[in-house]
């Protein structure tokens, strides 16, 4: 990589242990980079704007190394979207928020600002907004196409955006997401913020993995702050991030086989998933153990009538969740729906780094409790499962086999459980740092990137959800699907709208 | 399967005893329905949910109201598709000003009688999200709100209550025979 700029390349075992040290890239260094992400050299892990600049996270997936590249700019930056697809989106969101314009892009469209915030660049001197022109989705041209606008008000329990498809009779020749509906402006709720404030925003981003993003935030202020967090507190966390695996894979397969018309998955899974949120109240005094990972440890201990109820929830789920796969691979008319639907090739995982069991469905070998170790896991046996089929099937058997996976992690970790406290006291850190987190909730890797001021407030809180990566990969999987698969292939996907908005 | 349908018959329901209607949200709707309305309704509310900028948490309790354990259809209540065949819009999350269209639109699609259930803490007025240039405010900041039912996120139980509390009062002034 020798033509690449010189980058302060660093293990998990030092960037999960100490503040973070970004490298300042000129825009030749930054072009170098786009190019080693387009060649697929590098995976992009995020890209962000923040006061006079913007930095990108990359990951060298062979040296299981990550660097953050810091391009110092008031006005534009080099697209890296035009060489490489999967940094168009937050590109697009950089210029909406700080409106730093990525020259050279293909795609210049505002992203989450629909021009309804009375404010233009949020982020940077929020200027009072003048109209906006009405959203212009992509051209279609061709014989017999017709369109369909779905959303963002959807026909079920589930969160809003918006969906056009052009379609040649059944066949949906394309599908183009807008999203930003659920825009709440966390990035700048975060500035000044407490690191109490912050843990609670960053536990509302995206609500069905708040214990991963507290995680992610909690690691990524332990590592600016360089505090030792005890080790019975990363176990606890440990245990708190599968039972919100378990949870939300168990409930997903059946919601997706409700999604080809089998409601009796469904039932059968939302029982076992209400055993685990129940369990999960009892045991830690909330269905979702929301608040419970805070900066420093955890909010709450586990006694042993606590244990002994967890370990009885795994015994439970290995006992009752067998049957149901059983009764998956055994119906046919099942199967009919789900093998060969929403089929993601193997090369568009790896190019857009597609975390969790998107990607794992699809031949990418990556789980950031593996290949980005961080405690618990370093002291733990997980195997990471792949497919290579890359449809709706597949990514149900990847749900299946993380749920023995995520079992299995919950009782190694109840058998070595450490004694001791579980939150270490936090001081300010009387100096500017900077943090990084990373961490693997059930949809795949979320990145918390933390600038801390000396007073220990938060300078600039950026997040990246997983969803980031998969949404511009449902737009992939459904072509040549028929719409009527649409419901089927995007529970199967299961983005989430706000994790992405926030 | 028919193993699973088999076991359906013999074990006994995992549905639980219904939760009591809330007192509070009780004398909150006395004020909030109008005496012919509620005749027309019976017992049966028909809910359309909005999400209208929350995190998602609400949305998993919702969902969960269709388990065997709340099992929320025996009550007459039931989620539909379509703003056009509702009573009830229940609405979670602050309202982001990227949705207050989108609710306001739904509501207007709604038909008279209707009510407005605000469900969890930031319907109410934002909660953590209040002061955020993308964010209107609660519910209420938008569309008119009959009930509030508050919680991070409100559990099933407390969604049973809150909407028990409502089929009550739609119910309690039915017309005679």
């Amino acid at each position: 990589m020798s033509d690449l700029p010189k980058l302060n390349w660093t293990r998990p075992r030092d960037f999960r242990a100490g503040p973070f040290a970004a490298s300042v890239v000129r825009k030749a260094g930054w072009q170098a980079l786009a190019r080693a992400l387009a060649e697929g050299r590098l995976t992009l892990l995020s890209l962000w704007g923040e006061a006079g600049g913007v930095c990108m996270a990359l990951h060298d997936a062979q040296a299981r190394r990550v660097a953050v590249a810091r391009l110092k700019t008031r006005k534009g930056f080099a697209s890296v979207g035009v060489h490489h697809p999967p940094a168009q989106r937050l590109e697009r969101t950089v210029a909406d928020l700080f409106g730093l314009l990525p020259d050279g892009a293909e795609d210049m469209r505002p992203w989450l600002d629909h021009g309804r915030w009375q404010v233009v660049h949020p982020m940077a001197e929020a200027a009072e907004a003048g109209q906006q022109p009405p959203y212009p989705f992509l051209p279609v041209e061709g014989e017999s196409l017709h369109q369909v606008p779905v959303g963002p008000v959807h026909a079920g329990i589930i969160e809003p955006g918006h969906f056009r498809f052009t379609g040649q009779g059944e066949t949906v020749v394309r599908l183009e997401e807008r999203l930003g509906y659920v825009h709440k402006g966390i990035d700048r709720l975060m500035g000044g913020a407490t690191l109490a404030r912050g843990a609670e925003l960053a536990g509302r981003t995206s609500g069905d993995s708040t214990v991963a993003y507290a995680f992610a935030f909690a690691q990524a202020a332990e590592a600016a702050l360089g505090l030792d967090v005890p080790r019975r507190a990363f176990a606890l966390r440990g245990i708190m991030a599968e039972l919100e695996r378990l949870a939300n894979h168990i409930g997903d397969v059946g919601a997706i086989c409700n999604d080809a018309a089998f409601p009796l998955m469904l039932a059968q899974t939302s029982v076992l998933r209400e055993r685990v949120l129940r369990a999960a109240k009892a045991v830690f005094g909330h269905r979702f153990m929301r608040d419970l990972i805070v900066p420093g440890g955890v909010a709450r201990d586990l006694d042993d009538a606590g244990e002994v109820a967890i370990r009885d929830l795994v015994e439970d789920i290995r006992e009752n969740f067998p049957p149901l796969v059983r009764l998956y691979d055994n119906t046919p008319a099942l199967l009919d729906r789900t093998v060969g639907a929403g089929c993601l090739p193997p090369d568009l995982a790896r190019q857009f780094g597609a975390g969790g069991y998107v990607g794992r469905a699809s031949g990418r070998d990556f789980d950031t409790r593996r290949d980005l170790r961080y405690a618990p896991y370093d002291m733990l046996r997980l195997e990471v499962p792949t497919r290579e089929a890359g449809d709706v099937n597949a990514r149900i058997w990847q749900r299946i086999d993380e749920i023995a996976q995520s079992c299995s992690l919950i009782t190694q970790m109840l058998s070595g459980l450490p004694a001791g406290p579980v939150l270490a006291e936090i001081s300010a850190p009387g100096e500017a740092r900077e943090g990084l987190g990373l961490v693997e909730g059930f949809r795949g890797d979320i990145l918390v990137w933390l600038a801390l001021n000396p007073d220990g407030t938060i300078a600039r809180c950026h997040m990246r959800d997983p969803s980031w990566f998969q949404w511009p990969l449902l737009e992939a999987a459904i072509e040549n699907n028929i719409i009527a698969d649409f419901p089927l292939c995007n529970k199967s996907f299961n983005c989430s709208y706000s994790g992405h908005d926030l | 399967m028919r193993r699973f349908l088999l076991e359906g018959l013999i074990r006994r329901p995992l549905t639980e005893a219904p939760p009591a209607p809330d007192e509070g949200a009780l004398g909150e709707l006395t004020t909030a329905l109008e005496r012919e309305a509620r005749a027309t309704l019976g017992r049966s509310l028909a809910i359309r949910m909005v999400d209208a900028g929350s995190c998602n948490g609400c949305e998993m309790e919702l969902n969960a109201l269709s388990n065997p354990f709340y099992d929320m259809e025996r009550f007459g209540l039931h989620f539909v598709a379509s703003p056009r065949h509702a009573d009830v819009l229940m609405v979670t999350g602050p309202v982001t000003r990227n949705m207050a269209e989108a609710l306001r639109r739904t509501y207007d699609a709604t038909p008279a009688p209707k009510w407005v259930v605000a469900v969890g803490d930031c319907a109410r007025d934002g909660g953590c999200f209040a002061g955020s240039y993308a964010v209107a405010g609660g519910v209420d900041a938008v569309v008119p709100v009959d009930l509030h039912i508050p919680g991070c996120p409100p559990d099933p139980e407390a969604l049973l209550r809150g909407l028990r509390a409502l089929i009550a009062q739609a119910g309690r002034d039915k017309p005679q025979g």
